[in-house]
């Protein structure tokens, strides 16, 4: 009996003890404000601003959040941050719905931001807030005639990081068209280096082939767009939509690709391509700040075109919006006016600047007045270029709300000779039912 | 302290008012539930039933819409559905079939008398303990292609290892390999609970006969320790249709969908935004699991009976 019963108690004691520590480690969660930078300057009013926990977003925040506090004084700006991806998405929806969102938060412009009811969860900003952003930017912050949010960060293009040294040692020109494209591989191929890198082990960038080849799907046809959302228009039976499909599939069946294309990951492609052993990756222009972490001298030696089409003529580039900073309905008061600043702070040409201090731009900033610095990368000169020329069309997500979420494995599939080009656009156009519908579109 | 006050005042009653042995009435009141039945209720009745009503909706975080059957018609149609009902499959039956054989096996290796078995029981069991997450990552490390330790070691002995998480044909089975190692612990305990149960008689009995090593295993071992292999096959089996966070943190369902199981597929619809979809998924998966469980639990059990 005796011996019995000093187990049972104790056990019984590290359970209520184990209790006893349920609401500690929960508390001490939340509490975790990441990276708060402020100086505590006494009395002011102090706002929170949601945005991602990841190094680059943090600092880039902690660069804005300085600048803002020094014209600033009496007000407080701490940083939370939130995780990438499906996860961050759903911590701002289920934040916003509950009412609990931080005071600022930044998220994505274009279709996802309709996604977040932004006419039931959203401050609108007046011209005084979001008067110097670019008039090409606001429809992808607006709903019901009301702007919602200021830009954060630089556009961006989808296209083709090329390494120059291996261009000009091959005599290769920027590929204008497809088949010239397919020409410069194999003269890469020939010369024993990988022509095209491929990264599925960061499954999101095999959708490049498909995602940056809008520009010439639009230039063929200009209603493409609506005719998508209105779910005529189709990827399988389009003869030119399918066309981002079947480059996919090209490069995998011609041998283009790396040897380690399966499990490569983003930062094994950079390297790869700022080394030399390989020549062109299919990526974001705004993974410039991935290349200058793996290669901090490589910003000099990559240059970036966009994903070439069939006719040279309508040669231009697939363009992504930035991010938002929006205020949700649930600030108030005197946190309201603070955020409102911080927002026309942030479009503004002294936002833009202390952006370009804490990360190098990797394409246009969206507001008036504000200017590149000279040193920039490569990259941003070339994308800017086609900016310049005004040879670019926004991608896709910002014109139709209709995305569908599996496209990266399709492509995974498909660039990896699993399945054809044809099933897979097909695949696809059924996973895009299935947000049509979710989101209610007529006609689906 | 609680164990022995209450000893002495639980005697008196049966003894002072003549109640009938066996059906005595319990010293606590009823409402002693109540606390443990809201939490039940709040935490697991409601949303249950809810999700068989919102299985029947198209719903946002913001609001829903009613729209019958038309969920499970889609779900139904999801080509990756036909690929994870098939893999979920697979995947339970080859990791319930290898923890068997290879959790008997080591059953019987650590009840005999071998050196350091102590140390050897500790080594089998420690792979439970590890959290499911943490295991899956270490092996998509160590699973990698061209750095990975595997294929490092394979190559000493000039072996082109495979692309085991890359590779469409493989990737689900190296899963499918980790989970009976991190899950052989726990069938390997129920087993030599299973056979250290046996009596010593059936044993020395058999032994009289002349029984070899192999009729001792396959007329005394194997039938008197069918309640260990019942247990294991349904532990696994219903671990294995239900398997996700494994999958999830080895290959995400990939490469493109080529390990994706009932679980994964309803976890990116959930991902996707799709909530009426995810939960029609998720009834679907409880009914499946039912109906394949509980013929099965039934079955084991007849046999156990029988013997």
């Amino acid at each position: 009996m005796a011996r019995r019963r000093t187990p049972t108690r104790s056990r019984a004691l590290s359970g209520l003890a184990a209790l006893a520590l349920v609401p500690l480690t929960l508390t001490a969660c939340s509490a975790g404000s990441l990276g708060s930078s402020s100086a505590s300057g006494g009395g002011g009013t102090t706002i929170t601003w949601l945005t991602g926990s990841d190094a680059t977003a943090q600092a880039t925040a902690t660069s804005i959040v300085e600048a803002f506090e020094e014209a600033n004084p009496d007000i407080d700006v701490e940083l939370d941050g939130r995780p990438a991806g499906g996860e961050g998405d759903n911590l701002v929806k289920t934040r916003l719905q509950t009412g609990s969102m931080a005071d600022v938060f930044d998220y994505n412009s274009g279709s996802l931001f309709q996604q977040i009811a932004p006419e039931k969860n959203l401050t609108p900003l007046g011209e005084d807030v979001v008067g110097a952003v670019e008039d090409s930017y606001l429809p992808q912050v607006s709903a019901g005639g009301d702007a919602y949010g200021v830009p954060y960060g630089t556009a961006f293009g989808g296209g083709v990081m090329y390494n120059m040294d291996v261009y000009s040692q091959l005599g290769l020109e920027v590929p204008k068209t497809w088949a010239e494209f397919v020409a410069n591989s194999e003269a890469i191929k020939a010369a024993g280096i990988a022509p095209v890198v491929q990264t599925f082990g960061d499954t999101w960038t095999s959708q490049l082939f498909v995602l940056g080849d809008f520009h010439n799907v639009l230039a063929a046809d200009p209603d493409w767009a609506e005719e998508y959302t209105a779910g005529n228009a189709k990827y399988a039976t389009d003869p030119v939509a399918i066309k981002g499909f079947e480059h996919t599939q090209e490069v995998h069946d011609k041998g283009f690709q790396n040897a380690d294309f399966a499990s490569a990951k983003l930062e094994d492609g950079m390297r790869q391509l700022a080394s030399g052993q390989a020549a062109m990756y299919p990526i974001l222009s705004g993974n410039i700040t991935t290349l200058l972490s793996v290669d901090p001298e490589a910003g000099d030696r990559i240059g970036f075109f966009a994903l070439p089409g069939d006719d040279a003529a309508t040669n231009g580039l697939t363009a992504w919006y930035p991010n938002a900073v929006y205020i949700p309905n649930s600030t108030t008061g005197e946190e309201l006016e603070a955020a409102k600043k911080l927002a026309a702070f942030i479009a503004s040409p002294e936002g833009c600047e202390a952006q370009s201090q804490a990360a190098p731009p990797t394409g246009p900033y969206l507001v008036e007045g504000c200017e590149l610095p000279d040193d920039v990368p490569q990259v941003t000169k070339d994308v800017q270029a086609y900016f310049d020329a005004d040879a670019q069309s926004p991608a896709l997500e910002f014109l139709s709300p209709v995305k569908g979420p599996a496209l990266e494995q399709i492509t995974v599939e498909v660039g990896s000779g699993i399945r054809s080009a044809q099933d897979g656009a097909a695949l696809y156009d059924q996973d895009v039912e299935k947000q049509a519908q979710q989101l209610g579109l007529e006609g689906w | 302290m609680a164990t022995t006050a209450p000893a002495p005042s639980r005697t008196k009653p049966t003894t002072s008012a003549h109640r009938v042995p066996g059906r005595r009435r319990s010293p606590y009141p009823g409402w002693f539930y109540l606390p443990a039945a809201v939490v039940y209720g709040v935490l697991f009745l409601v949303p249950t039933f809810a999700s068989f009503y919102f299985a029947l909706t198209r719903w946002t975080i913001f609001d829903s819409e009613f729209i019958g059957l038309a969920n499970f018609v889609q779900f139904f149609q999801e080509p990756a559905l036909v690929k994870g009902f098939t893999n979920t499959f697979v995947y339970a039956v080859v990791t319930s079939g290898a923890k068997v054989v290879l959790g008997l096996g080591l059953g019987m290796l650590l009840t005999s008398q071998i050196v350091g078995r102590g140390y050897l029981r500790a080594v089998v069991f420690f792979p439970v303990l590890v959290s499911s997450v943490g295991v899956g990552i270490t092996f998509q490390v160590l699973m990698h292609p061209s750095r990975g330790a595997i294929n490092s070691a394979l190559g000493v002995f000039g072996i082109d290892g495979p692309g085991w998480l890359v590779d469409p044909q493989l990737a689900l089975l190296s899963v499918a390999l980790v989970d009976v190692w991190k899950g052989v612990g726990l069938a390997t305990l129920i087993y030599m609970a299973g056979i250290v149960s046996i009596p010593k008689e059936y044993y020395e009995a058999a032994k009289v006969d002349g029984a070899g090593s192999w009729t001792l295993f396959r007329n005394v071992i194997f039938p008197l320790s069918w309640p260990a292999t019942s247990t294991v096959i349904t532990l696994s089996l219903i671990g294995g249709l239900r398997s996700f966070d494994l999958i999830w943190a080895m290959t995400r369902g990939g490469p493109g969908f080529t390990s994706d199981v009932i679980a994964s597929v309803i976890y990116k619809q959930y991902q996707a935004g799709f909530y009426g979809l995810s939960t029609a998924g998720n009834v679907i998966l409880f009914l499946a699991v039912t109906a394949l469980v509980l013929p099965l639990t039934r079955f084991l059990a007849r046999k156990e009976v029988e013997l």
